[in-house]
């Protein structure tokens, strides 16, 4: 149905295009809802009840509760929506992005403070261009 | 007459409004940082333009996936401070210019830039970032400011090439506004930077300095890189540069460097600046 795009060869990255977009619509839109402070404090009252408003896929609705970061998004999540969850739980950006490449924060903050994931090796997933 | 005179750069990480507003910027992780825009604060308060139009991307704060605008130009008098899911900055609100805006509106759909209009938006830390970067903590902004977005978010955003254009046809729509004012330009974004998947944390010193010589070496050359390259070069984030290129069609051929300043990291981020003052 979708042509493969050139950007599929770019590994550890979920590019919000139509795919994702026509199948996250309804996550995002609820992370969206947590822009008000009272739906951020009904979320974190009783989470399960919060999110039967959404007509979420039992997959996309684990994510969220497991708070499965790296999950979110192979469901459709938008890093730009999902952080609102982050923030309710008093988390960061780098919180996150540390936790969805799978090393712990200090981990994280040191290759940061280091200059950051450097992309020698980084650029494909396979290593055809080197 | 008036007349775009510069143009800033300037990447909108939220960690550094955020580091502004708890006064944490005399940090030892944030003072490098913010040793670095001192310069360009005194640079701006000099110039003291009477209107900043500044290019940025709404981060699902006015917008959300219902309504997704391509290019939108603010209208209103006035913009309130969004709340982006844990409060809003404790920042000034941001007066607009009406007259100009509504000039550009008009002048950029008629030269066939399809503007979306808005008379009302909230405005998120892709816009009051880079102000306080460039004005500090004020108890008003020093002038009006007209928010111009463009979608990053939803991919694919528009090219370089056509926000270069969108530049161009700014800076001739304003040069036909008859009101003597002095514009500033501000392209907000970037610059390396990957916020997401297992590549998070991806940044290239190499290419943010071979874009930042580019602005005034070869500013066209730099129109033609695709979205794909972004990405892979800079992180998926990475292709908010996209949104640079609108400031420099702005400004002349001849626009020249006057400062830069380059730091990593500002939380997952390459956090980048440059003036760049229009000579012709």
């Amino acid at each position: 149905m979708t042509r493969s795009r050139d950007y599929d060869s770019i590994p550890g990255t979920y590019v919000y295009d139509s795919e994702r977009g026509r199948i996250g619509y309804t996550l995002n839109m609820f992370c969206m809802s947590l822009n008000q402070a009272e739906n951020r404090r009904a979320f974190k009252e009783n989470e399960a009840a919060y999110l039967d408003r959404y007509a979420l896929s039992a997959e996309q609705r684990r994510t969220v509760l497991e708070r499965d970061w790296l999950g979110m998004l192979k469901v459709g999540g938008n890093i730009y929506y999902t952080i609102k969850i982050a923030f309710c739980d008093g988390l960061t950006f780098q919180d996150v992005a540390g936790m969805m490449s799978g090393v712990p924060k200090e981990t994280y903050a040191r290759m940061m403070l280091a200059g950051g994931r450097s992309p020698e090796g980084n650029r494909y997933k396979e290593k055809p261009h080197g | 007459m008036a007349k775009i005179v510069a143009g800033i750069a300037c990447s909108h990480v939220p960690a550094i409004g955020v580091a502004m507003d708890r006064g944490q910027t005399h940090t030892d992780y944030w003072a490098p940082l913010f040793e670095g825009y001192a310069p360009a604060r005194e640079w701006l308060a000099k110039l003291a333009p009477d209107v900043a139009i500044v290019v940025y991307n709404d981060h699902a704060s006015a917008f959300s996936l219902e309504l997704i605008p391509t290019f939108l130009i603010g209208v209103a008098a006035s913009f309130p401070i969004a709340d982006e899911g844990f409060g809003a900055r404790p920042v000034p609100p941001v007066n607009g210019h009406p007259e100009l805006a509504w000039h550009l509106a008009e002048s950029l759909i008629l030269d066939e830039f399809d503007m979306t209009i808005a008379n009302q938006m909230p405005v998120d830390h892709g816009l009051t970032v880079p102000l306080s970067i460039t004005c500090g903590q004020p108890a008003a902004w020093p002038f009006a400011v007209i928010p111009l977005c463009v979608n990053v978010v939803q991919y694919p955003p528009p090219t370089g090439a056509r926000c270069y254009k969108l530049g161009q046809a700014i800076r001739s729509a304003v040069e036909k506004f008859d009101q003597d004012l002095r514009v500033v330009i501000y392209g907000t974004g970037g610059m390396s930077h990957q916020l997401q998947g297992e590549r998070a944390g991806l940044i290239n010193r190499q290419f943010d300095t071979a874009f930042l010589d580019g602005l005034t070496r070869d500013p066209l050359a730099l129109t033609r890189i695709t979205h794909t390259e972004y990405m892979r070069e800079a992180g998926s984030e990475g292709v908010e540069l996209v949104m640079w290129h609108v400031m420099r069609g702005a400004l002349g051929e001849q626009a020249a460097e006057v400062y830069r300043h380059y730091h990593v990291p500002a939380s997952n981020t390459a956090a980048g600046l440059m003036i760049l003052e229009n000579r012709n």
